[in-house]
């Protein structure tokens, strides 16, 4: 299977998009499902072929003399290529009832540039090297650009103003230097078990500079100070904002970062030089701080987008402790995180279509129009913070092991103060729902959301609890990680 | 043999093809003619990029006159690529010109226009492909002659006044070249390039030696519009016909670029120019001031066309900053961003001109939700508009890339640094025209009737000849780069 | 050779500094071709000096003569001059054409018309 066909279905849908247009609005979304549930087949193929230890590469195509774009398959890009595919199909069916429920224009454009960004995104989980990642990475932030601003209005342009001027300074004026400054130092970019960087004798502020730029440089983690962009970006249509600015976007960004410490820096590197210690106080300082912004925010999206920027900071600074097992958990972590919460922004959106309510204080007695939504959000809420029966635990589990195999108890003391604070601004909304009584009379009867997006937020929180029940696949998959 | 006279057709086809449209009269027989013309002389430049790869240097003496007495002329990988790239772009933006030209300019015009526009051609051509440097300066003053004129043509009367003032720059520099070129003389007794090449090592000492590069480097300055001597540039580009911006833009600046690599690097020799006359001092700063000023200047730019201009020189910043690295792989980089450039922004003004013929007018402020109107050629300024960021896969990518590659190898961290930090002032003013473009609601009270209104086919696709070329440089860029590799190397190797 | 015994290219920098001065200093755009032709005479004359060998006579072949003066830079200076009066003809003639449109040639007034033309 060459990892090529991952973009086929993605940008073979487009003409057909473009091709039904408005007027055949039915034919036009189920012309992507089909691509969505091609895409899946194609990234489970991908799947087994790597369990059963078969090589999965393509043919490489060369840009500059000795750099190439090329993509092959490894454990973690596998997993996120089957994640991004699977909530690419999900999200498809809610935005149908989103989208529609909600009256938005230019809908054929929006599925478009959608199905662009889940193309980039198969590039960005299955590059071979760190240029493919970087031109892959690229392609995200300008296909997304036009669902930022897809509102059209003033707010939603300075947004995406400050999306597009954030992800770019960022990738250009930091994360490009520091990619140029590998290829120097290693004369290659290619993936290699054990990183390129070993042997380029870079002494330990260079490696300390180089991973800050790296760190900053990829915006899309979010990592302060470079995290304005994700509560900005929240103008976008509720899909988006689930799909792109709670899985696609900003997993794309720790993923990367992810890659770059296993692969390009290698963990040996990292932990025997300290090459983190400078950068990872920041990332722990961002975990809180954006918990705690978080707990101010009445905004039912802003308080999320603020929990996504605390979550990803995790993903991150598992990335920084390099040991297997805190890598292992980071990678963990983007799967069962991005079903916790696309659930949460699901249900946001939701709430936003059938109640027209958007702050978490209106929602009083809301969990007697919405059950379900509610019940699910409870859910996805578990899994965030990572109780049972929800799938969180895992990777924060794996995590906590991870810092306490690094010798640096105090990571875990980040990582605990960083759940309560979970438990504190995520529980209370669905407690309220449900057991506050509502500030006005409210209607009888239920007032649920429109039936596929009901689907696909049921999908998604049953999912949350499979994953605590049947990690495995993903557990054996990443096991096979070469390490060194 | 007519493949052994290439080298004398690429410049008599289209100074023939001049006298013949001023014979001829007819506005369409006129364009025909150039037009064929000018495809003859992509197709013999071609022949004479593909004989030079692989059988190496041409040396033809012009008229059977053998070197010194005649002129010669000397085409290596340098000047191929330039005179495949010069009349190429030049023959895509005839086929473009035909219908923007018929709608701004006189009919009665159109034959002094195309025959403008052949002679200037057989000065860029000239320029680039002969071997002596007398001959330079003749060359040059027929190219810029015929481009005073061509600029003259635009229909605002500022394109007069900016005209007069590009020719008062353009001759002082063209006279400095000349004095430079005389001292040279002086010095050496020798004109034709080799001969000066061989020769100035023995003369170094000589104080006329020292004046000559002087004047030179001026003279060079002022015509390639290295910052701070390019105050002609911006008003020039803007109020020219646009087909003529776009021809300039993509050939003129470049082909003044060509000479100066080819005095500073063939016939001085790098360790002079840069390791004696620390050419550096004075070049480096002027070309890092230039891309990062000017890309600064032109974020604040209404117009369009001025916007681009300016955005021009920024990127003349990036070549000479290139090549002031004076190694193997700051040249390569440096050509190969002299070729992409080129490209680019010649579909770029391309494009801009197509607005220009559907809209009247280029102010970026009054462009909202132009989209709509014209998909296909707002696509196309957005394509090349990511070209000239450095977006990966397009070929600013790779000329960045490499400039930067180049540039830490060097350890001119700076340098590499200030570049980038222009590149994301590219993002801020090419993002602020298409958010315009493509996303702000008409703010006039009757908005304009929405309906498809592109421009006609004629202009539409020789701009997407250029854009296909550029994704193709820019996903492929071992394609151009090793070709710039070959260049840098014939121009580091001297003369053979 | 003495300071003096070099007067010609004395004339040669005192006529290219005048004229170089006249197109910068002046707003009269004839005035400023009038400068730009002073320039460009103090270049032919340099080559000129340049070729002229002391004591040779015209290169031509006849018996007696030995010495000659280069014949080359005279040949050459002969193309810069048809250079300089075609670059006074086109400058000319876009002064004609200013005049029409502006009414003035005077650098000045014209940058004061066309900064109000912004403007609006």
């Amino acid at each position: 299977m060459n990892p090529l066909w991952t973009l086929v279905p993605p940008l073979l849908v487009i003409p057909f998009i473009i091709f039904f247009g408005e007027r055949h609005r039915n034919l036009r979304e189920a012309s992507i499902i089909i691509a969505g549930l091609a895409l899946l087949a194609i990234n489970d193929r991908i799947y087994s072929a790597v369990i059963n230890g078969e090589v999965v590469e393509s043919g490489s195509l060369s840009i500059l003399a000795n750099f190439s774009l090329r993509l092959s398959a490894e454990p973690m890009g596998v997993m996120f290529g089957l994640l991004a595919s699977f909530l690419w199909v999900v999200t498809t069916v809610y935005s149908i009832g989103y989208m529609r429920g909600h009256n938005e224009q230019n809908q054929t454009r929006f599925y478009v540039c959608f199905a662009l960004a889940i193309a980039c995104v198969m590039a960005a989980a299955y590059a071979d090297n760190l240029l493919t990642l970087f031109v892959a990475y690229e392609a995200i932030t300008l296909s997304t650009f036009p669902l930022v601003t897809h509102a059209g209005n003033d707010a939603s342009r300075k947004a995406g103003r400050l999306y597009l001027l954030l992800l770019m300074c960022g990738s250009i004026g930091l994360f490009l230097p520091a990619i140029i400054w590998i290829a120097t130092a290693a004369g290659t970019l290619d993936f290699r078990a054990g990183g390129i960087l070993a042997d380029a004798g870079l002494s330990k502020t260079s490696l300390t500079i180089l991973l800050a730029l790296c760190v900053f440089g990829v915006g899309k983690a979010a990592v302060m100070p470079m995290h304005r962009w994700l509560p900005a970006a929240m103008v976008a249509p509720t899909p988006v904002s689930a799909l792109l600015h709670a899985v696609a976007v900003v997993k794309t960004g720790v993923f990367t970062i992810l890659k770059l410490i296993t692969y390009t820096f290698g963990i040996d590197l990292v932990s025997t030089t300290g090459a983190s210690d400078y950068v990872l106080p920041v990332v722990a300082f961002t975990v809180i701080a954006s918990s705690l912004i978080a707990f101010t925010k009445d905004n039912l999206k802003a308080r999320l987008a603020y929990s996504t920027i605390s979550q990803l900071s995790y993903i991150v600074m598992a990335a920084l402790l390099a040991t297997t097992m805190s890598v292992m958990g980071g990678a963990l972590h983007i799967v069962m995180h991005a079903f916790g919460k696309i659930t949460l922004f699901f249900c946001a959106g939701a709430i936003m279509v059938s109640l027209h309510k958007k702050n978490i204080s209106e929602l009083d007695g809301m969990g007697k129009r919405m059950p379900i939504t509610m019940a699910c959000f409870f859910i996805g809420a578990l899994g965030i913070i990572g109780l049972p029966p929800a799938s969180g635990m895992w990777s924060k589990l794996l995590i906590a092991g991870g810092s306490l195999e690094s010798g640096n108890a105090i990571w875990i003391g980040v990582l605990m103060l960083s759940t309560l604070l979970n438990i504190a601004y995520l529980l209370p909304i669905p407690l309220r729902a449900f057991f506050k009584p509502a500030a006005q009379p409210q209607p009888e009867g239920w007032s649920e959301a429109p039936v596929p997006s009901l689907w696909a937020i049921a999908v998604t929180a049953t999912c949350c609890v499979l994953l605590f029940l049947f990690p495995h696949p993903l557990m054996n998959l990443l096991g096979l990680i070469e390490w060194r | 043999m007519i493949s052994d006279q290439l080298p004398a057709l690429v410049i008599v086809i289209p100074m023939l093809a001049a006298p013949l449209c001023v014979l001829v009269r007819k506005p369409i027989v006129c364009w025909a003619i150039a037009l064929v013309a000018n495809f003859l002389v992509v197709l013999s430049a071609w022949a004479l990029f593909e004989k030079v790869r692989e059988d190496g240097v041409i040396r033809y003496a012009l008229g059977g006159w053998a070197a010194p007495t005649g002129i010669e002329y000397y085409v290596d990988m340098m000047n191929a690529t330039m005179l495949l790239l010069v009349s190429f772009i030049s023959c895509v933006t005839l086929v473009y010109a035909y219908k923007s030209v018929s709608k701004t300019v006189l009919t009665s015009k159109h034959y002094l226009f195309y025959a403008a526009w052949m002679l200037c051609l057989t000065g860029l051509l000239g320029i680039s492909i002969t071997g002596d440097a007398f001959n330079v300066f003749v060359f040059l003053e027929i190219s810029s002659l015929s481009m005073y004129m061509l600029i003259a043509f635009g229909t605002d009367r500022r394109a007069l006044t900016a005209s007069f003032r590009y020719l008062i720059m353009g001759s002082i520099g063209a006279s400095f070249i000349l004095i430079g070129i005389g001292f040279l003389y002086a010095a050496t007794g020798a004109l034709n390039m080799v001969d000066l090449a061989q020769r100035i090592p023995d003369a170094e000492s000589q104080r006329a030696v020292l004046v000559a590069f002087s004047f030179l480097t001026i003279g060079l300055m002022i015509k390639s519009a290295v910052f701070p001597l390019h105050g002609w540039l911006a008003n020039a580009y803007q109020h020219s016909p646009i087909a003529v911006t776009a021809f300039l833009a993509g050939t003129a600046t470049k082909v003044s670029l060509y000479v100066l690599l080819r005095f500073f690097f063939s016939i001085f020799g790098p360790d002079y120019s840069f390791g004696a006359m620390l050419l550096n001092v004075v070049l480096l700063p002027a070309a890092v001031a230039g891309f990062v000023l000017l890309s600064l200047v032109a974020i604040f730019q209404s117009d369009l066309r001025r916007m681009l201009a300016y955005s021009s020189v920024a990127q003349i910043g990036y070549i000479i900053a290139a090549f002031c690295l004076a190694s193997q792989s700051g040249l390569t980089a440096g050509i190969v961003h002299i070729i992409n450039h080129g490209i680019i922004k010649t579909a770029l003004f391309m494009s801009v001109g197509c607005i220009l013929y559907k809209v009247g007018h280029t102010h970026s402020h009054s462009l909202d939700n132009l989209m709509q109107k014209m998909p296909l050629t707002v696509t196309a300024f957005i394509l090349s508009g990511l070209g000239l960021i450095g977006v990966p896969l397009t070929v600013g990518f790779v000329s960045k890339f490499s400039l930067i590659s180049a540039a830490m190898e060097r350890g001119w961290w700076m340098v590499g640094a200030l570049v980038l930090l222009s590149s994301l002032f590219a993002i801020v003013y090419i993002g602020r025209v298409v958010e315009i473009m493509l996303f702000r609601k008409s703010r006039t009270e009757t908005p304009a009737p929405v309906g498809r209104s592109e421009a006609p086919l004629m202009m539409l696709v020789p701009m997407y000849v250029l854009i296909g070329i550029s994704i193709w440089f820019g996903v492929s860029g071992s394609t151009t780069l090793s070709v710039a590799a070959d260049a840098a190397a014939a121009l580091l190797g001297g003369y053979q | 050779m003495s300071i003096l015994g070099l007067y010609n290219y004395w004339i040669v920098i005192i006529l290219m500094m005048a004229g170089l001065y006249i197109l910068i200093a002046r707003y009269n755009l004839i005035k400023k071709m009038i400068g730009l032709g002073v320039f460009q005479t103090s270049i032919f004359y340099l080559y000129i000096s340049l070729g002229k060998v002391q004591g040779g006579s015209a290169p031509i072949l006849a018996d007696g003569v030995t010495v000659y003066s280069n014949p080359l830079p005279h040949v050459l200076i002969l193309t810069a001059i048809v250079v300089g009066v075609a670059t006074t003809a086109v400058a000319l003639a876009l002064i004609v054409r200013i005049y029409e449109s502006y009414n003035t040639i005077e650098e000045d007034e014209i940058k004061a018309i066309e900064a109000l033309e912004r403007d609006l």
